[in-house]
C-alpha cells in the first residue's frame, strides 16, 4: 500500500516535471513547480519526516511560488525560445541521470538500521536526546542544540539573501522615502 | 484588487489564524514538527496575502522598511548572542545547558531564544524580499 502511494506520488511528480519543461507560459510553469513541491512534501509525509514535509511545504510550495510570481512581475511571463538545439544539455542530463541511478544501487534500503546513517550519531540523538535536552521532537534538538553551529550558518545565509536583495533592489537606491502609489495592481 | 470584496473578506478571516499558526509552530517546535524556519515562513505569508490583496503600503504602516531591517539583523544576532552568553558561562559556544540551574532547563531556553532568533530573521527576511520586489521599478 505504501508503496502504491509512493509510485503514484513520483508518477505525478514526473508529469509535473515534463509539464514545466514543455510548458512556454512562466507563470504556469511557476504554479507548476509550487505543485511539485507539494508533491515532494507529500512524499516526505509518506516517509515519516515530517519536519521536513512541513519546510517544503512552507517554503517550496508557499512562499517560493510567491516570490516567483513577483519576480515575473518585474521580468516576462514567457520564456524566450532558445537559440540552441536541446541535444546537448539533454545529453548532459541523460548522462547525470544514468550515473545517479547507477549509484542509487548501492545506497543503503530505506530505512536500514545497519546502514552507516543509521549507526554512526544517529543512535547517539535517539538514546540521549530525552536525558540531555527533555525535549521530545529529537529533530528540534539536534537542528538546535547538537547542531547549534550548523542552524546558525544557515541562518547567517538567509540574512545574506535578505541583505542583498536589499542592497540590489531596495528602496534607498531610489533615493524614495515613499513606496510606491499603486503597488497593488502589480503584486 | 479593491474590486474584489470575497478575496477581501476571506483575507480578513484568515490573517489572524495564519499569524496565530505561525506562533503555535514557532513555539510549539519542542514537541511536535515545525521550528523557527517554518515559523517564520507561515508568519511572513500571513502579510505577504495581506499585501497582496490590500497593497504593499498597507502592509508597510505595520512593517516598515525600517524595522524590518533592523529585524533581519535582531534575529541573527540573537542567536549568535545566545552562543555569547553561553561563552561568559564558561562552557563551549551554543551549550545552553547552564544558563539556568536545571540543566534541561537551560536547554529549553536555549533552544526558544534560538528558535525565535531564526524565526525573526526568516520571517524579515521573506517580507523584505516580497516588499522590495514588489515595489520596485525601473529608474
Amino acid at each position: 500500500m505504501a508503496e502504491a502511494v509512493d509510485i503514484i506520488i513520483l508518477a505525478l511528480m514526473t508529469v509535473t516535471v515534463i509539464g514545466i519543461v514543455v510548458i512556454r507560459n512562466l507563470l504556469a510553469v511557476v504554479m507548476l513547480s509550487g505543485i511539485y513541491s507539494l508533491l515532494a512534501a507529500s512524499i516526505f509525509v509518506a516517509m515519516d519526516a515530517v519536519d521536513v514535509a512541513f519546510t517544503e511545504a512552507a517554503v517550496g510550495a508557499g512562499i517560493s511560488t510567491v516570490l516567483f510570481i513577483a519576480t515575473l512581475a518585474l521580468t516576462t511571463r514567457i520564456e524566450k525560445k532558445p537559440a540552441h538545439k536541446p541535444l546537448l544539455p539533454l545529453f548532459v542530463c541523460i548522462v547525470t541521470g544514468a550515473v545517479l541511478i547507477y549509484s542509487s544501487l548501492d545506497m543503503a534500503r530505506y530505512g536500514d538500521p545497519n546502514s552507516p546513517a543509521n549507526r554512526h550519531v544517529a543512535t547517539y540523538y535517539l538514546e540521549n536526546t530525552k536525558k540531555d535536552t527533555g525535549i521530545p521532537n529529537v529533530v528540534t534538538a539536534v537542528l538546535a542544540s547538537y547542531r547549534g553551529y550548523d542552524t546558525l550558518g544557515e541562518v547567517t545565509v538567509i540574512f545574506t539573501a535578505g541583505i542583498g536583495v536589499i542592497l540590489l533592489l531596495g528602496s534607498w537606491r531610489r533615493g524614495l522615502k515613499t513606496p510606491n502609489p499603486h503597488p497593488e495592481d502589480e503584486a | 484588487m479593491r474590486e474584489y470584496l470575497i478575496l477581501r473578506v476571506i483575507t480578513k478571516l484568515l490573517f489572524p489564524f495564519i499569524l496565530l499558526f505561525g506562533l503555535y509552530v514557532q513555539f510549539h517546535g519542542d514537541f511536535g514538527p515545525g521550528g523557527g524556519f517554518q515559523a517564520g515562513v507561515i508568519f511572513a505569508a500571513s502579510f505577504i496575502l495581506y499585501s497582496m490583496v490590500f497593497g504593499v503600503q498597507a502592509a508597510q504602516r505595520v512593517l516598515p522598511d525600517g524595522i524590518l531591517r533592523g529585524a533581519i539583523a535582531g534575529g541573527l544576532l540573537l542567536y549568535a548572542l545566545v552562543g555569547v552568553v553561553d561563552l561568559m558561562l564558561g562552557v563551549n559556544y551554543l551549550d545552553y545547558s547552564p544558563m539556568l540551574t536545571n540543566p534541561k532547563d537551560g536547554q529549553h531556553l536555549g533552544i526558544f531564544l534560538v528558535e525565535l532568533g531564526v524565526g525573526i530573521t526568516v520571517a524579515s527576511v521573506m517580507m523584505t524580499m516580497f516588499f522590495t520586489f514588489a515595489t520596485w521599478r525601473e529608474e
